[in-house]
This record gives structure tokens, sequence and C-alpha cells, in this order.
């Protein structure tokens, strides 16, 4: 696993906020019922906690399950574990139609850091940050990419891109984020 | 550039985020069809100037087609459904007639 | 002479003088002041020259409607041309030039336009420029591109950024004068999300100039209690500097913030362009003044009323020590007392109503001032600045009576409400006939999405003059609770609509008044227009020019219709307006782009190899938003040299490609097999576990769409592999597909595309090198030709297909993305002995020609059905159906006369151009030759030294041997026989080693 780099190495921009590529993440799509009894025990040992409701992200520590369509979740989990939990949620879900795909080395993973992590975001997606509820997670695109959000700490949000745009995400990023620039500065 | 409510996940998405695909509840004809039912499968196509029933994809979302009906001239819209319907749900239909008592009706 | 006033000026602060020049000059202006403001403070009344006719022009406006006073700002990176000095905020160093003229603004040759109006009408250019046809080109656009238009274009690289930001609001007001400020109070109370926006940098808007009480204290200081009161509401967001420029569909609101205009350099972004969805939209951007039509209106110092008194009361600067006022309303008189009070002298009013009898008549004429009633001018004295007017009867013909000496005239034809917004997303307008305006019909308004009204206009800009009237209005616009707030101005009389000066004017004056300075339109065009058959008011505007470029006719517009309407004697709502479009006024082509520019223009996708690509001499090749390496150049080495040497390594030793671009969706499910059987023109559920078969897909119309290995994992488990473009569209069509027509399918796809980092090893020593990776079993027996197998490769998890691209024995290897480049490292180094070395697209490309593999994009081009590739051992035989089988029956597809893939080798050997056509014997109905075929794929083969290509040729399989033409450029004619497609190994016996 050592061989393994997350796709900018954990770059950072400090402007009016803190932009950083979080480094490597495991993330696994899983496809299915989301209401059957087995998704809720395959879920409940992969990340300890329950399938979220539609557009929501449940986070247990270093885990966390993120709803992202009538049929498909997203499972978070440490880099390292990936592989195993890839399995895990495969026995688990044996007998019942699903897929469940590694797609932990597909993506890049960005902090936002600061009170005015929103502002620098609404710079470049079509999103209300003010109506944005507590623990939802809001796919949307990142100016010309897709991307999906969510407020994972106070002051602090995190934002997943397809690996190969993580240079062009970081850079929108980087510019929005640019000292001076807060669109909301008082 | 308008806004459609996705069905599937309720975001109310603007229009770049998402994918539009053409005249809804199409009924696709394949072999063993005739020349005029393929035709009119493959390339004629509504235009109207009024209700319309359309097929979106909330593509920087959710990632579902969902269909949805609305007004071509003035852009309101009546509603967003399934995409795994034949045809428009009654009660959709029912409040497109109301507020348009001179549409001709779906089909 | 236009000078700075000793006292007053509510807006500048003396104590900061701020320096700029003009056309090199240094002048002097303060704090708070406009380009405009500051060049009339200091003397500088002609600021332009006018866009056909030279002629000197001045600032006539005081905001967003100025015409004239257009300047080219700033040097170097920051230089923009076209900058209205009305609008823009003087700082100190600002830089300006004026425009449209040569070699001088003061003596400017283009002036010889002005001596020759009578030959440069309407519709002049087209008109004198059809024939003959070459003159054109090279006699008349040369001479129309100096002497017209208007700034120079930027030459150098834009220095500063621009971003976009989104909001979302129940309510945007757009204006921040009474009405806005108003209409905010009343809904900021109510608790919705408001936002607030003004195009100034300062709230209040005419009300405070003009002198309005409201709520028992003078307007200034109710507008800055309001601003107070709105600051402390949490839900309500004031932004100045920000002009709404546009409204679209269900609320889609563009509003442009100008950050930095008024502070280069410092490190903001120089404007934000705000995409906002609005609820609801309110506006309150109130009016615009009419000029009115008389001779000479366009000399420099003959200025809008509202503007005059703007200036005296806003920044203290006179327009001149004499100025005489002429006006069809009350209002203009306003400006008479705003000039009295500052202690000017105002010679005359020259009012064309029979009789002038209201408050603020009465109130200029208590002060001492002559007021004419009845009256118009004759004519403006002077060039390159007023030195008089000469009255006559508004009734008349324009007999001049008297002379009166000035330095400035201040008109006033009434007012039109600023509709704009109102009318960008169909909201229509009514003609009011008592106030001679077009104002917003409160019936027929843009409606959202929920089909209700989406604007609602208030104050000035619903055509509502009076302060309280206006007040009252923008309350309960908004539904607000209590009385609103009250105010008191002065009664005004009705206006007289005045169309042109004196009524009866004969020729000669008519061509001499303006009503579009920008453009040079006069009221003898527009009547040319109307007897030249230009009867709709579109035609007009294009015809004539008015109401274009950059002012859009704010000014203008309403003269001009007014014009065309009496001359094709009809009422004014029978000619309409043209339709208002965004921008409301232009907007800067960065605060467009946002922020995509340099680096992030565009996305730029990379695989995880990349970088080590673009140490080691890629020579890129944009493939959709990737880049991939073309060829890896040495040192000295040219690109044709390096893809040959590329080839010869593969051939006979070994390379790697780096393949992650290709699509990799992963398909799931009881149903899975049955699905790709439909999506394949193959049949893909037979496809044993282990397996990899090369499968076809094809649209509905029967078109070959894409292509790519199709690999069996597990019992319910496909991998389907796609070409680089295709895999984001496949993956969609397959959802498209699942979700919309087969949903009782139980199948579930994943786009796992950019998991994996995959390599192609290929060439006779591809096995060698894996093996000494070692971990797997890769031997011909362990992995035969099209299976595929996963195990750990010198550590990596991986999985190898054995599948060739370039005919070679080949091996794809896909890792986990995160360790792609590792294992590239690894394979650079455990192939050092082999020599190994990457290869890029154009050497995968040869090689794939030599093999005879079609190429998506290459030999399709959205019009090739696999047949016309004779891909028919791909194309099932057993399937009942397929996406693309119907149409394939179709007689045009099932014609035998289509044209065919065949190879086509050059007699001398030579390189046939890509794309040529083969021609056939005769000619078609147009006379062009007729054609029997065209080259799809040309290259010239390292391997085989010689030319080859791929083509469709009519009948191509059944011609085997024959010869046809290709003409190329310069009549040369290229000479080339039909051959079977497979120059290379034919029977494949390199790659099943």
């Amino acid at each position: 696993m050592s061989k393994a780099v997350s796709a900018l190495g954990g770059v950072s921009h400090k402007g009016f906020v803190e932009v950083s590529e979080a480094g490597l993440q495991g993330m696994i799509t899983v496809r299915g019922d989301l209401s059957s009894a087995k998704m809720k025990k395959a879920v409940k040992a992969a990340t300890g906690t329950a399938v979220p409701e539609a557009r929501r992200i449940v986070i247990a520590g270093d885990k966390a399950a993120a709803w992202m369509s009538p049929d498909e979740l997203l499972i978070l989990v440490p880099y390292t574990e990936a592989v195993a939990t890839v399995a895990a949620l495969e026995e688990a879900l044996a007998g019942e139609h699903h897929i469940v795909a590694d797609v932990s080395d597909a993506r890049a993973m960005f902090r936002i850091k600061g009170a005015k992590a929103s502002q620098a975001l609404l710079k470049l997606c079509p999103v209300d940050f003010e109506t944005l509820a507590e623990g939802e997670i809001r796919r949307t695109r990142a100016a010309q990419v897709a991307a999906a959000l969510w407020k994972s700490a106070e002051d602090e949000f995190s934002l997943v891109s397809f690996r190969s745009a993580a240079g062009y995400v970081f850079g929108a990023l980087e510019v929005s984020a640019r000292t001076g620039s807060e669109p909301f500065p008082a | 550039m308008l806004t459609l409510e996705c069905p599937y996940c309720g975001v109310k998405a603007e229009e770049t985020e998402l994918q539009a695909g053409g005249e809804a509840h199409l009924k696709r004809f394949g072999p063993g069809s005739s020349d005029d039912e393929f035709e009119g499968y493959l390339f004629l196509r509504k235009n109207p100037k009024g209700v319309h029933f359309e097929r979106w994809r909330h593509a920087y979302g959710c990632g579902k087609w969902f269909l949805a009906a609305r007004c071509t001239a003035t852009l309101e819209v009546f509603g967003t459904y399934s995409a795994q319907t034949k045809e428009p749900p009654a009660d959709l239909q029912a409040k497109i007639k109301a507020k348009r008592p001179d549409w001709e009706g779906y089909k | 002479m236009s000078t700075r006033l000793q006292k007053g000026g509510r807006l500048i602060d003396r104590s900061k003088a701020l320096s700029f020049t003009f056309n090199g000059k240094r002048m002097k202006g303060f704090a708070g002041d406009t380009l405009a403001s500051a060049l009339l403070g200091a003397d500088q009344m002609m600021v332009g020259r006018s866009f056909k006719y030279h002629r000197p022009r001045g600032v006539v406006a005081s905001g967003a409607e100025e015409p004239n006073a257009l300047v080219g700002l700033g040097t170097g990176g920051r230089f923009e041309p076209n900058q209205r000095t009305t609008t823009t905020e003087l700082f100190d160093g600002a830089v300006t030039a004026s425009q449209n003229h040569w070699p001088s603004l003061e003596f400017d040759i283009g002036a010889i336009n002005d001596k020759f109006y009578r030959f440069l009408p309407a519709g002049f250019y087209y008109k004198t420029f059809m024939f003959p046809r070459f003159a054109w080109k090279h006699v008349f656009e040369p001479i129309v591109r100096q002497s017209a238009g208007l700034g120079k274009v930027p030459q150098n690289r834009d220095e500063d950024r621009y971003e976009y930001a989104y909001a979302f609001a129940d309510l945007v007001i757009v204006g921040g004068g009474i009405a806005g400020l108003a209409a905010a109070l009343a809904a900021g109370k109510q608790g919705k999300r408001v936002w607030l926006i003004e195009q100034t940098a300062h709230w209040g808007g005419r009300a405070v100039v003009d002198g309005v009480q409201i709520e028992g204290t003078d307007a200034g200081a109710w507008v800055k209690e309001a601003v107070q009161a709105l600051e402390k509401m949490e839900n309500v967001t004031l932004r100045t500097r920000t002009m709404a420029s546009g409204l679209y569909d269900h609320g889609y609101l563009m509003a442009y913030e100008r950050i930095a205009d008024h502070t280069p350099g410092d490190g903001r972004p120089r404007h934000r362009l705000w995409r906002m969805r609005a609820g609801h939209i309110v506006t309150a951007t109130g009016a615009i003044e009419r000029p009115l039509s008389f001779a000479g209106n366009d000399i420099p110092g003959v200025m809008l009323a509202s503007a005059v008194r703007d200036y005296v009361v806003n920044w203290a600067v006179s327009p001149g020590d004499r100025t005489v006022i002429v006006t069809n309303n009350d209002d203009a008189y306003r400006t008479a007392l705003a000039l009295l009070d500052a202690g000017l002298v105002v010679p005359a009013v020259i009012d064309a109503r029979p009789e002038a009898k209201g408050e603020l008549p009465q109130a200029v004429r208590a002060r001492g001032v002559r007021v004419l009633e009845g009256h118009g001018i004759a004519k403006v004295k002077g060039g390159k600045r007023v030195t008089g007017v000469a009255t006559c009867i508004q009734a008349g013909e324009g007999a001049e009576l008297e002379q009166i000496a000035c330095d400035a005239v201040a008109m006033s034809g009434g007012w039109s409400p600023v509709v704009h917004l109102w009318s960008h997303c169909g909201g229509k307008l009514i003609w009011d006939d008592k106030l001679a305006m077009f104002r917003p019909d409160p019936k027929r308004p843009a409606t959202g999405e929920d089909g209700a009204a989406m604007v609602t206009a208030v104050g000035s800009a619903n055509g509502i003059l009076a302060a309280q009237d206006v007040l009252a209005d923008a309350h309960q616009a908004v539904g607000g609770k209590g009385t609103a707030p009250g105010a008191v101005s002065e009664a005004e009389e009705p206006l007289i609509p005045v169309w042109i000066m004196p009524q009866g004017a004969g020729p000669a004056l008519r061509f001499k008044m303006w009503l579009d300075p920008q453009n040079d339109v006069k009221v003898s065009d527009v009547q040319l227009a109307a007897r030249e058959g230009y009867e709709s008011v579109e035609h007009t505007k294009r015809y004539t020019t008015l109401g274009m470029a950059t002012d859009q006719g704010k000014i203008s517009n309403i003269n001009g219709l007014a014009i065309l309407s009496d001359s094709l004697n009809r009422a004014i709502p029978e000619t309409g307006t043209t339709t208002f479009r965004p921008p409301y006024t232009p907007i800067s082509m960065g605060a467009i782009a946002g922020e995509a520019r340099g680096e992030i223009f565009q996305p730029l996708r990379k695989t995880p190899m990349h970088e080590w690509h673009e140490t080691h001499g890629a020579h890129w090749e944009p493939v959709g938003l990737w880049r991939r390496p073309y060829c890896f150049l040495r040192s000295g080495e040219g690109v044709h040299d390096a893809v040959n040497r590329e080839i010869r390594q593969v051939r006979n030793s070994v390379g790697l490609l780096d393949a992650s671009t290709l699509g990799k969706i992963l398909v799931k499910g009881p149903d899975a097999g049955k699905f790709l059987d439909m999506l394949y023109t193959n049949m893909m559920s037979t496809l044993p576990v282990g397996k990899c078969r090369y499968g076809l897909m094809c649209n509905e119309n029967g078109f070959l769409s894409d292509d790519g290995v199709v690999v069996r994992l597990t019992e319910d488990t496909w991998l389907c592999h796609t070409t680089t473009g295709g895999a984001d569209r496949i993956h969609g069509w397959m959802e498209d597909w699942l979700q919309c027509e087969w949903w009782d399918f139980k199948v579930y796809t994943a786009n796992v595309t950019e998991q994996y980092a995959q390599v192609a090893i290929a060439g006779p020593n591809a096995r060698k090198l894996l093996e000494k990776l070692g971990g797997m079993d890769l031997s011909k027996e362990a992995l035969p030709f099209m299976e595929w197998r996963e195990g750990v490769l010198g550590g990596f998890r991986a999985r190898v297909h054995r599948i060739s691209f370039s005919g070679e024995l080949s091996f794809e290897v896909a890792v986990p993305a995160s360790e792609g480049r590792a294992f590239w490292d690894a394979l650079i180094a455990a192939g050092e002995e082999f020599g190994v070395m990457p290869y890029g697209t154009e050497a995968m490309h040869i090689m794939r020609a030599e093999k005879g593999f079609i190429m998506i994009g290459d030999e399709t081009d959205g019009t090739v059905i696999p047949q016309d590739l004779n891909l028919q051992w791909a194309i099932s035989k057993k399937k009942e159906d397929y996406l693309g089988k119907r149409a394939q029956e179709r007689s045009f597809m099932a014609s035998p006369d289509r044209w065919k893939l065949v190879g086509l080798e050059t007699l001398d050997g030579s390189v046939i151009p890509d794309g040529a056509y083969a021609v056939a014997e005769g000619y078609n109905a147009n006379g062009q030759r007729n054609m029997q075929g065209r080259v799809t794929s040309t290259y010239h083969s390292p391997t085989l030294n010689k030319g080859i290509a791929m083509g469709l040729v009519k009948h191509g399989p059944d011609r085997m041997g024959e010869v046809i033409e290709f003409p190329v450029d310069n009549g040369k004619v290229v000479k080339a026989r039909i051959v079977d497609p497979v120059f290379y190994d034919k029977d494949g016996e390199k790659q099943n080693v």
C-alpha cells in the first residue's frame, strides 16, 4: 500500500479559507435496495452507521455512509480498509441484487476549512449554502466538473471529485479562496 | 435558464446540473416494426408551443432520469415525475388541464 | 466653460484630491467624483468624437444612459475601451483617452464626414458598398474600419481576475433609490431573504438631488436611516456597485458587481458576476430623462436637465455660467432652481408648452428668470462647445426670434421608465398617453416556473414619478404592513409630448437634430427609413443603427420610435419598442468568463502517470478533456522520428502505452447478460467467465457509436471497456436504457473508469518483462489470448487482460489508480534490459491501422454502420433485437451500394492526405465530379516502409487490386490500389504466442 499516492499528494493553499487535498480516502460505491434488512446490516457492519436518509451523510468517526441516489450509497472508510470492506459488503449482500465497487482510487477529496468556507464554494457551485441542511450531502458541479460536498465539521466542508480532475478542482478552489475575495467580507 | 426539481432526490437543480433528453413517453419500435412505426419512433418529434413532456437527467446530481411537464412558451413547470411511467400521471394531467383549458390533452 | 464650484457637492470629499490624465493632460478631481464630473470640473467639455460624422461630443448624462462620454481607460493589461465616464468612479492615477478621432481630439481628419452628411444617410453602407464586388474587401472595408468604430481593442493580456458567485433569495430588489429602499424595508420586516442591489456607489437615487422631503426630513437623511435600518436586518443583503444586467427564466438574475474598478490592482477580483436565483424580482430601476430633438442638440454643453442638476448638487460642477433650460415639463424647472441656488445664471427657460403655470415654473419666475412659453430652440450655436441658442415658436417652422448667449443647454423631454429588466423575460409594456411613456403593464408581467408573475415594477420604473406616490407604490408592491413612508414634493402640471422642435422644422434643421448621438442617427435618418419602407421598429433600428452599440439607445429609442410613428402616421403603441435584451449596460468579458482562464479555463483530466509523461518529453494530444501523449520526444528528435522509433520498439521488443483513459464500466445483475445483448451487436451473455470479447455498440439509427473489449468478471458481472471519449457517454447511455426503457431489468452499473490505471505492455518481450515483476503465471497456457486473470503482479493488485490493439503479444494491466505511477515506474525499471519505452497515441494508431483495426472517430463518423466496416462477424445473427438492429434493416442501410471498408496502398508508396476523396467517372447535377470513396485513416507505416490507408469505397471489397484516383492539392492525383485492410501479420501469429 505504500506505493499508493493521492492525486495531488496533499497540496494545500491558505487564502481567506484553507483549501487542501485530503489525501487517500477509502470510498466504496454500493448500489442495491437501500431499504432491505441485508443492506442495513451491511452498512452497519461497514461504517457503524444506519443507512442514511435521502441526501444525507451519517458520519461515525473515520467512517461514513452517504446517500447518493435512491439506489446508491457511498461508503467512506480509511483507505487501507477499503479492500476488506468491499469484501465484507459483498459477503453481507450476497444473494441480493446489488453492486459493490471500490472507487477509492477514482476520486480525490478536498477540505475547505475556515469560517467562510462556504464563501469559496459558492463561487463554484450553484448551491444555496444557507439552506443546506445539517448532515446534507449535495451532489452538484464545481465549476465545470461533478462534485459532492458536505459540511464535515464546524467551519469545514469536504468535497469529492473525480481523480483525473483533481488538479482542475484544486485550481478552482485556490482561486476562489484567495485573500480579499470574500463575497461577504464583513 | 430553468430549474427543475428532481423527483428522486428532491434537489431543485438548475439547468447546468441537468441534461436534456428530448421528448418523453416515446414507444420504442424494434425489429419487426413497420417503416412508418420505426420512422415515428426514430424521427418524428412533437414540437408544441405549449404543454410538453420531456426527459431530463439529474446529471450533476443523483444521476437519475426523470420526466417533466412544462409549457414551452412560458416555461411554466407543471410537475416532474418518475421516468418509470408509460404516461403522465392522471393528477398531473388534471392539473395541466385546469391551468390550460385549451390543452388538447396528452397524445 | 464648465468649472468646479467653490461650495457644495454632496458626493465629493474635497480633502481628498485625486489626479488623473486625459489625453496625457494632468487633471485634478476629488474622491467621490466620476470621471465625467472630474472632466467637467476641469473644463473638459468635449470628450470624444462621434461614430460616423466625427462631430465633437461632450457629456450628456450623469448615469448609465450616457451615449457620448466614453473613454479608453487604463494602460497595458488594465486597458479597456468604451468606459462610460459617467459611471466610472475616479481613482488616483487614472489614465484616460478619448476615442474615435485621428490624429487628435481637437483636430480630426474624419470630421470631414460631417460636411458630407447629405451623402451619409441611413443605409449608406448598404446602398454604397454593393458594387463593384471586389471593392468591398480592398477599398471600402479598410476605409470604414479606419474611420468608424468606437474604442481600440486591448492588446495585452488582462491583468485582473474575475469570478462568479451563486446566490439565492426570496426577493431581489433592483435599484437603491427611495423606491428600492422602501420596498426593502417593507420586505425585510417580513423576514424574507432580501437582496437590494444598486448599480452606483451610492444609495438614494434622484430623490436626494431633487430635494424631496420624506417623513419630515430631507431625503438624504431618510436614505441614511433606511440604509442603517436595513444593515441591521440579518435577512437583508445590501450591495452597491452591483448592476442587474439581465433577467432570465425562472427568476435567474445576473448581477454585475464592480468590486475593484475604483481600486485597481488592490488584489481583489475586479468584477464578480452574481448568478442569482430569486423567488421574485422588484425592479426599482427608476427612469431616464429623454432629450429633445432640436438642431444642434449634440454640441458639447447640451445636456439632460437632470444631469445638469446632478453635476451641480452631487459634484459641485457647473456646466457653464449661463445655462438655458428647454423643456416640455415642470420637472426641468428643478434644474433652474438648482443652478440658481448655486449662484449660476439661467438666462431663460424655454418651455414648449403653451403655458407653464405650475408650482415649479412659478417658483422659477419668482426668482426672476424669464420663461418663454410656447417656445422652442431653433438652433444651438457653437461648434466644440455651446455659445448660445436661437429661439423660435414651437408651433412654427423655426424662424429665429432671438439669440440668447449661454454656455450650456439643459434639456428635458420627459421621462422614460427603465423597463429593461421588466421586459427581458417577456414582461409587456403599455403606452401611457398622459405621461408620454411606455410603462410596465401590470397585467402582463414575466412569469416564473409556477406561472405567476415573477417581476413587479415599482416607483419611477413603474411610471410613477412623484416621490410620495413612489414610496406608496413600493411599500404596497411587496405587501408592506402599515403605512408607507410619506413624502412631500412639488406638484407638477402635465407635460405635452414634443418629438421635434419646432413642430414644423424643415429638412435643414432635421438634418441637425440628433436622436442617437452615439450612432449619429438623426431625425432625418429615421424619416428616410420610413419613406423607404422600414415600418417595423426592429428593421428601422438595424437600418439606421438607432439604439445600437454600448448604450442601446437608452435616451434615444423612444424619441426615435415616436418619429417613426409620426412618419408612418400611426400611433406610438402601434409601432411599439425594440426588444430589450440583456445586458442592461455592457459587462466585461472577464466577468462573463469568471474563473475560467489560464490553467482552469477547462478541466484538464490527468492520468496517474501524467506527470511522468510530462517530464519525459510527452508531445500532447487533446482527447476529450484528457491530454494523451501523441509520442514521447527525445532530445533533438522530430515527431515523425519519435513515432517511428516507438513503433519499431513495440514490433521488435516491448513498449508501454498509458491506456488509463479507456472507459471501464461495471455491469452487474441477474439480467446483465440480457442487457448487454441489447446494447452490443454481439452476443455478450454467452461470454464465459475469464474471457474477453471485442464488442460494438450502435445507436438506434444503426450507426456505430462505440467499441471496446468486454470482460466477463463473474457469473453476473461484466466489465465493459469503452473508448476514451466514450466512458461517460456510454455509461449515461446504459443508465438511460435501464432507467427509462427496461426498468424491469435487474442490472446495476458503475463507472469505474478512474479507479484503475491501465497500461498496455506490447511487443515480443512483453511476457518476459511482466515475468520479471513476478507473482502471476502469464504463460500462453495459463493466460491465453482474449482471456484475463486477476492476481498480484510485482506486488500490485492487478487484473491482466491478454488483448492486443497493436497486433503484438500484448497485456493490458489494470492496477488501482493510486498505485498507477508506482506500477509504471516498476515496468520502466523491469523493462530496461529490453530497451522498454513508452509509446504514444500515434504509434498506437499506426500499429492498429497496420493490423486493419478500425478506430471509432476515424473509420466512423456517425453515418457508418458495422456492416460498412465488414464487421458482420461481430454482429450476432441469433439475436432478435439489439439497439440499432431495426435501423440497419432500412433499405438504405442494406443497400449493396454503400461504401465499404478496404485497405489502400499508394502505387508510389506515398501517404494519401487524410480525408481525400476518390473520384468516379462523370459529373453530378451540380457539375462536380462523382465520388466513389474516401480515406478514413492514412499513415506512413514504418513497419512496411510505405504509405498505408483505410477507406470506404463503393463496392470496395469486390474490387481488390483495382486502382482508384484521389485528386489532392494543386491538381495532383494520388493513385492507390484497393487491398485487404490487414497489412501486417494477417494470421495473427504475433499476438497469439
